[in-house]
C-alpha cells in the first residue's frame, strides 16, 4: 500500500512535467472515449428503433401458436383451445399486453388487380399496445372493435391495388375444410409503415369477423404477449410457457423473428469492434507518450533503481501513469458523452437521410440510447488494453541496469 | 569487523574491438567505520570499484562481500534490498527526484522501506536539519542550489543509518565553500554514528579528509596509506 502511494505520487507528477503533452494525450483518450460511447449511443439508438418497430410491427414478445403453425400458417393449425378458453388461461395475469389474434394468407381483389397478403383478424382494443397500425393510420379510421366490419390495408397496397379510401375490395382465402372463404370489405383505413413491404402484405380486419369469414368459432391462430422491455423477455417467456401447457409452441420474438435476433447480437459486436478500433488508434500515442515519458527519465530510473527500488516497483510506476491519464480521459470522455448525449433526448432529425434508413426500418427521428452496458464496456476495454499497451514501455524501463542508465547521457 | 571485502575483482568493459580493464584483480578490505578515498585519474577504475562494492554493477570475476555477505553472486531482487537497507548513495549528478520535495527525496528510500509515514516525517525532517537545510524541506530540487542539493543526497543516503555510505565525486560539482561543508558532514556523521564511508575522488581537498587513502590506476590499487590527522 505503501509502495503504491510513492509509485502514484511519482506517476501523477511524473505526468505534469511535460503538460503540454499530457493534456494531447489527454484530451486523444477524451475525445476517443466521447467517440466510442457517442457513436454506440447514436447506432444503438438506431437499432433500438429498428427492433421495436420490427416487434411492434406484429410479433410482440412472446408468442403461441399451435405446433404445425410456423411451417404452415393457416387456418388448418388454430390453436386448440377457444379464446374464451384463452382468456380463462391467460387472464388477470398481470401481463403487460395481450391479444389473439387470426392469421391466415389470403388473395385481396379490388376492381382491377388482386395481390397475395397475410389477413389479420384482430381485436383493435387489446392490439393497441403491440400493433403499429393504430399509430400510423394515414387516412380514415382504425379498426373499432373486434366486430368491425371494415379493412385497414397499407398505403402501398392500396396504390398496387389501384384503389382508395372508402372503396370495396374482396378478400378470400380457405376455411378448415378447404372450400373457398371470401367476403367483401369497404376500406376504412390506410397506415403507414416504416417498411414498404409492411405496407404491401398485411391487412387488418375484425377478429370475429375474420372467425365468421373463415368458418373457425371462437378459435385463433396466435396469442401475443408484451413484456415491459424486449431485451427482457424472459420471465414473460418462462412464466407464458407454464400457463401454456404442452400442447402449443411458445416462441420469443428472437426466436420468431431471427433477422431482429441476429441484428442486436450484430450490434453487440459492432459496438465492441468499434471501441477496439477506436482504441487501437488512441494507443499508438498512448505508447509513444510512455516511451518518451521513460527515455526522457532514464537517469532518474537508474537512480531509483541504485537506491533499491525493485525493477517490478519501476513497472508498476509507469503503469499507473498510463492508468491515470487514462482513467482522467475515461472521465472526461464518459462526461462529454453524458452531455452530448442528455440534450439529444428528444431524438435527432435524420429526416435529410431518412429515406435510406426507413429502408431499413428506421424512423427519421434517431434518439441516441446510452446504455450504461456500453459505457461500462468502453471503459474496461480502454483500461485493459490501455493496460496491456503501457506493459511495453513499462517493461523497459524496469529492465535497465542501474550503472546503465545512471550514466546514459 | 570487516565492512567491505574485494578478492580478486576483474571487469572489463568493450568499445568496440578494444578491451578495457576497468578493475584488474582487486583486493580490498575496508573496516567497519572506515573513511576511505579512492583516488585515481579518469577512468582510472574508481567509479567501477564503487559500483561493484554497491550492488550497481557485477563483477566478471572475483567476489564481494558486504558486512559478512557475498553479494556479487545475488539476484537483481536481493541486490535492490541490499542497496536498501544496508547501503547509501550519494552521485556526482543527478542525485534527486526532480518531482519530489527536498523532504519526499529524503523519505523516498524509507517509503521503500516500509517506514511508516509519521515516522518518515519525523526523521527526514530531523537529517535535514542535522545537514543544514531546516526551511528548505518541500523545496524541489530546481529551487536548490547544487550544494543545497547534494545535502539532500547525503541526507537521503544516511536517513535510515546505513552501515555504509559510497560517495561518487561527491563534490565534483560544489565550489570549496560547499564542498568543505560537505566533507565535515560525512566526518561527523563517520565519527558520531561509526558509518563507513568509502568516496571516489580525484579531489585533494576530499582526499585530505580521509583516514585511508587509495590510489588506483588502470583498474589496480597502486597505492594503499593510513592518514594520520584526518
Amino acid at each position: 500500500m505503501r509502495q503504491l502511494q510513492i509509485l502514484a505520487t511519482l506517476a501523477w507528477r511524473n505526468l505534469w512535467r511535460n503538460h503540454r503533452r499530457t493534456i494531447i494525450m489527454i484530451s486523444a483518450i477524451t475525445i476517443g472515449v466521447w467517440a466510442m460511447i457517442f457513436m454506440t449511443a447514436l447506432m444503438r439508438g438506431m437499432v433500438n428503433d429498428m427492433l421495436r418497430d420490427g416487434i411492434q410491427t406484429l410479433p410482440g414478445h412472446v408468442q403461441i401458436h399451435h405446433p404445425a403453425f410456423r411451417d404452415d400458417p393457416s387456418v388448418n393449425n388454430l390453436i386448440p383451445a377457444t379464446r374464451t378458453a384463452l382468456d380463462g388461461i391467460f387472464g388477470d395475469k398481470g401481463f403487460e399486453a395481450r391479444a389473439s389474434r387470426v392469421r391466415v394468407p389470403a388473395v385481396i381483389t379490388s376492381e382491377r388487380e388482386s395481390r397475395g397478403v397475410t389477413l389479420f383478424g384482430i381485436d383493435p382494443v387489446a392490439e393497441a399496445r403491440i400493433t403499429f397500425v393504430a399509430d400510423d393510420i394515414a387516412e380514415g379510421r382504425n379498426l373499432e372493435d373486434e366486430a368491425d366490419s371494415g379493412i385497414v390495408i397499407g398505403r402501398k397496397l392500396a396504390e398496387k391495388l389501384d384503389t382508395r379510401l372508402g372503396k370495396r375490395v374482396v378478400l378470400m382465402s380457405q376455411d378448415p375444410d378447404n372450400e373457398i372463404a371470401d367476403r367483401g370489405f369497404r376500406i376504412v383505413g390506410i397506415f403507414d409503415s416504416d417498411l414498404d413491404s409492411n405496407e404491401e402484405t398485411f391487412v387488418f380486419a375484425g377478429r370475429t369477423t375474420i372467425q365468421r369469414m373463415l368458418g373457425i368459432g371462437d378459435r385463433v391462430t396466435e396469442v401475443v404477449f408484451l413484456a415491459a422491455d424486449y431485451e427482457n423477455v424472459e420471465p414473460l417467456y418462462k412464466r407464458v410457457s407454464e400457463l401454456a401447457g404442452p400442447d402449443v409452441d411458445v416462441e420469443p420474438w428472437y426466436e420468431l423473428d431471427r433477422y431482429l435476433s441476429s441484428m442486436l447480437k450484430v450490434m453487440d459486436g459492432f459496438v465492441l469492434v468499434w471501441i477496439v478500433v477506436v482504441f487501437l488508434a488512441l494507443s499508438f500515442g498512448l505508447v509513444n507518450t510512455l516511451v518518451m515519458a521513460v527515455f526522457e527519465r532514464i537517469r532518474e530510473i537508474g537512480l531509483m533503481l541504485a537506491l533499491g527500488m525493485r525493477p517490478a516497483n519501476i513497472l508498476g510506476q509507469i503503469v499507473v501513469e498510463s492508468l491515470l491519464l487514462l482513467v482522467i480521459g475515461l472521465a472526461l470522455g464518459n462526461a462529454f458523452a453524458w452531455m452530448t448525449v442528455l440534450p439529444l433526448k428528444d431524438g435527432i432529425d435524420i429526416s435529410s437521410v431518412a429515406e435510406g434508413m426507413e429502408m431499413m426500418g428506421a424512423s427519421s427521428v434517431l434518439y441516441p440510447d446510452l446504455q450504461i452496458r456500453d459505457v461500462i464496456m468502453a471503459n474496461i476495454v480502454v483500461l485493459a488494453l490501455g493496460f496491456l499497451a503501457s506493459l511495453s514501455p513499462a517493461w523497459r524501463a524496469s529492465r535497465y541496469q542501474p550503472v546503465e542508465a545512471i550514466t546514459k547521457v | 569487523m570487516t565492512a567491505v571485502r574485494c578478492i580478486d575483482l576483474c571487469r572489463t568493459y568493450y568499445q568496440g574491438d578494444q578491451a578495457i580493464k576497468a578493475l584488474d584483480h582487486v583486493n580490498l578490505e575496508i573496516e567497519e567505520g572506515g573513511f576511505v578515498c579512492l583516488s585515481a585519474p579518469s577512468g582510472g577504475g574508481k567509479t567501477t570499484l564503487l559500483n561493484a562494492i554497491g550492488g550497481l554493477d557485477r563483477p566478471d570475476k572475483g567476489e564481494v562481500w558486504i558486512a559478512g555477505q557475498r553479494i556479487d553472486n545475488l539476484s537483481k531482487g536481493e541486490l535492490a534490498k541490499l542497496r536498501l537497507h544496508q547501503i547509501g548513495f550519494v552521485f556526482q549528478a543527478f542525485n534527486l527526484i526532480p518531482v519530489l520535495t527536498a523532504r519526499e527525496n529524503v523519505e523516498f528510500v524509507m517509503q521503500i522501506q516500509g517506514v511508516p509515514a509519521y515516522k518518515r516525517g519525523e526523521q527526514a525532517k530531523a537529517i535535514l536539519a542535522e545537514v543544514g537545510l531546516q526551511g528548505l524541506e518541500d523545496q524541489r530540487p530546481a529551487d536548490m542550489s547544487g550544494g543545497q542539493q547534494q545535502r539532500v543526497a547525503v541526507a537521503r543516503a544516511i536517513v535510515s543509518r546505513p552501515a555504509l555510505v559510497l560517495a561518487d565525486e561527491p563534490t565534483a560539482n560544489l565550489d570549496s565553500h560547499n564542498a568543505d561543508e560537505l566533507m565535515e558532514l560525512f566526518v561527523e556523521l563517520n565519527q558520531h554514528h561509526n558509518t563507513t564511508f568509502i568516496i571516489a575522488t580525484h579531489d585533494q581537498r576530499v582526499m585530505a579528509y580521509a583516514k585511508r587513502l587509495i590510489g588506483m590506476l588502470d583498474g589496480r590499487i597502486v597505492d594503499d596509506i593510513q592518514q594520520q590527522g584526518a
